[in-house]
């Protein structure tokens, strides 16, 4: 969600003397300086999106209908939380392997702690969820710690951390099996949809909001005496989430299942919410920034003046943090917890829609909408080859594909910009 | 050029170990000059400028900054007082913008660590501007792009901009062709102009006579001689440093005893 003066990351547009056509012109000549820089940033894997929606449409009845888009809304939003925080975690070129379970601890703490017992009734999932995060974060915090402090390598903190926290589900689990959440707030996260009306108005208020924004930036850049980009192109974008916002909600406020009117899932506001707040975080922040120059050079950082342990610290806090949140979601998905749950793909389908996205595993290079669109294919793929009847194997196998040309792609191109003198 | 020096080192002496890496190593520049730090491989200047920088604290001697003593125990103390060091390997992150290089650490925000973009890239504007460093297409591309030149310029024109009166410079050309160490060493000469002082470490003599308007010659943690660069000659800076003959000794008187040792 970058406003328009285009100020930080990569993806710098040209430089500000250059864009004086019009707003449509400005946008192409933009495109087309990036891709002259290698920049290709989400586009490709954009594209793959289409090309995969379009597919499905033809292949399966049932994929293409405002129903099966609130599915997939509610199917990526775990696994994009996850891949959230390790956008964060790759950014410094660290790893972080305990997500999956780490998630699982999440969903073991709302469900034990909204779970009545024959001492205490079930807390409130208004409660409940923030504890859990907590608990999380407390974990994030120690195993950031042992990394950036003692100097173990995140790879081997985490892969403990990762057989520990599932060592943790199986012993809590082993008897129950597993523990149902009743809890109403939880079971929200997974399957409360607003009304038509509420949806309309997230949409007018997204795009108020990103023009507000937008505009505040600008006004910024015009008391500073700095030059601004094209009014047209400000306004193409704005535009533009105008109807991303408002086609959205159109869409989910034309599903229904048997007769019931659907809406807006609160799982698809909760991954806008964190896409805002942790772009933000990243690209607007001192914070951000040290992470940014961290992941580029640690050495530099540190002469900078800049603490390397605490940013290393509060990012894998992040990541467990954001590993909590998705749990939760996940297991409001299936309204419960059992002994396999964190196991299966997560950890990798977290990690691979970061990595699908665009963000490099050698840090400095990433942004957190990498995770949003690769959460996207991950769920559309997977979606898509579920209901046109294919073997779950297949799924897999095109997932991993998809993986290995996005990365394939991406490092071809860089190739490409090194050979041209960059 | 002011008669006091603004940075003035007294007898500094660092061990590692059992191994003596300056012993009562005496060192001064003043504002507006440009002085060489010269010597061979473990001659001290890294350990010496490392001193000034807070990277390591001398056993003894003293460090005077404006006339006064000062004790500097991190980087942060020597930022504070005004020095700044540039590395050898720069120091820049190559995934970040030349703004963003430039406000490394330093970022301006408000009270709710909220970037303040438009006045940095303004004031990075400035400084380049002030700088006269006109080869970089954009202060908004990232550093990976630049050329070495233009990088050690990036890196220079950051120690400058904080209000530096003393910029140490380890190796600026080392790893630069021909035109692009023409630029870094118009560059330094620039700083002296605008009234800093100016520490440039190096191996390569031209350059030094290049720059410098004088020339410290150290010798296995020694003082070997202070020259004046209108006044020697290449070969003999070269004597000094090989074989540590203090050939003509100007300046501190102590030097010269030191270096007869």
């Amino acid at each position: 969600m970058s406003t328009d003066v285009e100020v930080v990351g990569q993806d710098t547009g040209p430089p500000p003397e250059e864009v004086s056509a019009s707003g449509v012109e400005a946008l192409v000549r933009r495109g087309l300086d990036n891709l002259r820089t290698g920049n290709l940033g989400v586009l490709p894997i954009f594209l793959a999106l289409v090309f995969i929606v379009v597919f499905f449409g033809y292949r399966a009845t049932n994929f293409f209908t405002a129903e099966n888009f609130g599915n997939i809304i509610i199917q990526m939003a775990g696994t994009t939380m996850l891949a959230y925080g390790v956008v964060f975690v790759l950014l410094l070129g660290e790893i972080d392997l305990s997500i999956s379970y780490v998630a699982g601890i999440g969903a073991l703490a709302v469900a034990e702690l909204q779970n009545p017992t024959s001492s205490r009734s079930g807390m409130s999932g208004l409660i409940a969820i923030p504890l859990a995060i907590a608990i999380c974060v407390v974990i994030g915090l120690v195993q950031g710690s042992i990394v950036a402090k003692i100097g173990v390598p995140s790879f081997v903190v985490t892969l403990a951390g990762f057989l520990i926290w599932q060592g943790v589900i199986v012993y809590k689990l082993a008897l129950p099996g597993s523990i149902i959440i009743q809890d109403r707030w939880i079971n929200y996260t997974g399957s409360y949809y607003f009304s038509h009306l509420a949806g309309w108005l997230i949409a007018a208020g997204v795009t108020v909001l990103y023009g507000v924004v937008t505009l505040g930036s600008i006004a910024g850049s015009v008391r500073a005496g700095l030059k601004v980009q094209n009014k047209g192109l400000v306004i193409a974008k704005v535009l533009g989430v105008a109807v991303a916002a408002f086609g959205v909600v159109a869409i989910c406020n034309s599903a229904s299942i048997q007769g019931t009117p659907l809406g807006l899932p609160l799982a698809g506001v909760i991954i806008v919410v964190f896409l805002v707040v942790l772009t933000y975080l990243a690209k607007r922040t001192t914070f951000g920034r040290h992470v940014y120059a961290v992941g580029g050079s640690a050495e530099a950082a540190r002469r900078a003046g800049i603490n390397v342990a605490r940013i290393r610290i509060l990012v894998f806090m992040i990541s467990s943090g954001m590993a909590a949140i998705g749990g939760i979601i996940l297991a409001a998905n299936v309204n419960s917890v059992d002994t396999n749950f964190g196991g299966g793909t997560l950890l990798l389908d977290a990690i691979s829609a970061a990595v699908i996205g665009g963000t490099s595993l050698f840090g400095g290079r990433g942004e957190v909408r990498n995770a949003f669109i690769g959460g996207a294919v991950i769920a559309t793929v997977s979606n898509g080859l579920n209901t046109a009847g294919y073997n779950p194997g297949t799924i897999y196998m095109v997932t991993g594909t998809i993986l290995l040309l996005a990365v394939t792609l991406d490092t071809v191109v860089r190739r490409l910009q090194v050979k041209s003198g960059r | 050029m002011t008669d006091t020096p603004l940075l003035e080192l007294r007898g500094i002496t660092k061990s590692f170990g059992s191994v003596q890496a300056l012993s009562d190593v005496d060192f001064e520049v003043r504002s507006g000059e440009v002085m060489a730090l010269v010597g061979d491989n473990g001659a001290g200047k890294s350990t010496l400028i490392k001193c000034v920088a807070g990277t390591h604290t001398a056993d003894s001697g003293e460090i005077l900054f404006e006339g006064r003593e000062v004790h500097i125990h991190g980087p942060k103390d020597a930022a504070s007082l005004g020095i700044e060091v540039v590395y050898q390997d720069l120091a820049l992150c190559d995934n970040l913008d030349v703004v963003q290089n430039m406000y490394l650490g330093r970022e301006a925000h408000d009270r709710l660590q909220r970037l303040k973009e438009p006045i940095m890239e303004q004031k990075t504007a400035e400084t380049m501007k002030s700088l006269a460093v006109t080869t970089i297409r954009s202060i908004r591309q990232p550093v990976a792009t630049l050329s070495g030149g233009q990088r050690q310029s990036v890196a220079v024109a950051r120690a400058v901009m904080w209000n530096s009166k003393l910029v140490i410079l380890d190796e600026p050309t080392a790893a630069l062709g021909v035109a692009q160490t023409e630029q870094v060493l118009e560059l330094v000469r620039r700083l002296a102009q605008q009234g800093l002082a100016v520490v440039i470490i190096s191996h390569n003599l031209h350059d030094v006579f290049e720059t410098a308007n004088r020339i410290t010659v150290l010798r296995l943690g020694r003082n070997v001689g202070i020259y004046e660069r209108d006044k020697t000659t290449q070969q003999e800076v070269v004597a000094a440093i090989t074989a540590g003959v203090p050939t003509k000794v100007s300046g501190i008187p102590h030097a010269a005893t030191g270096a007869a040792s």
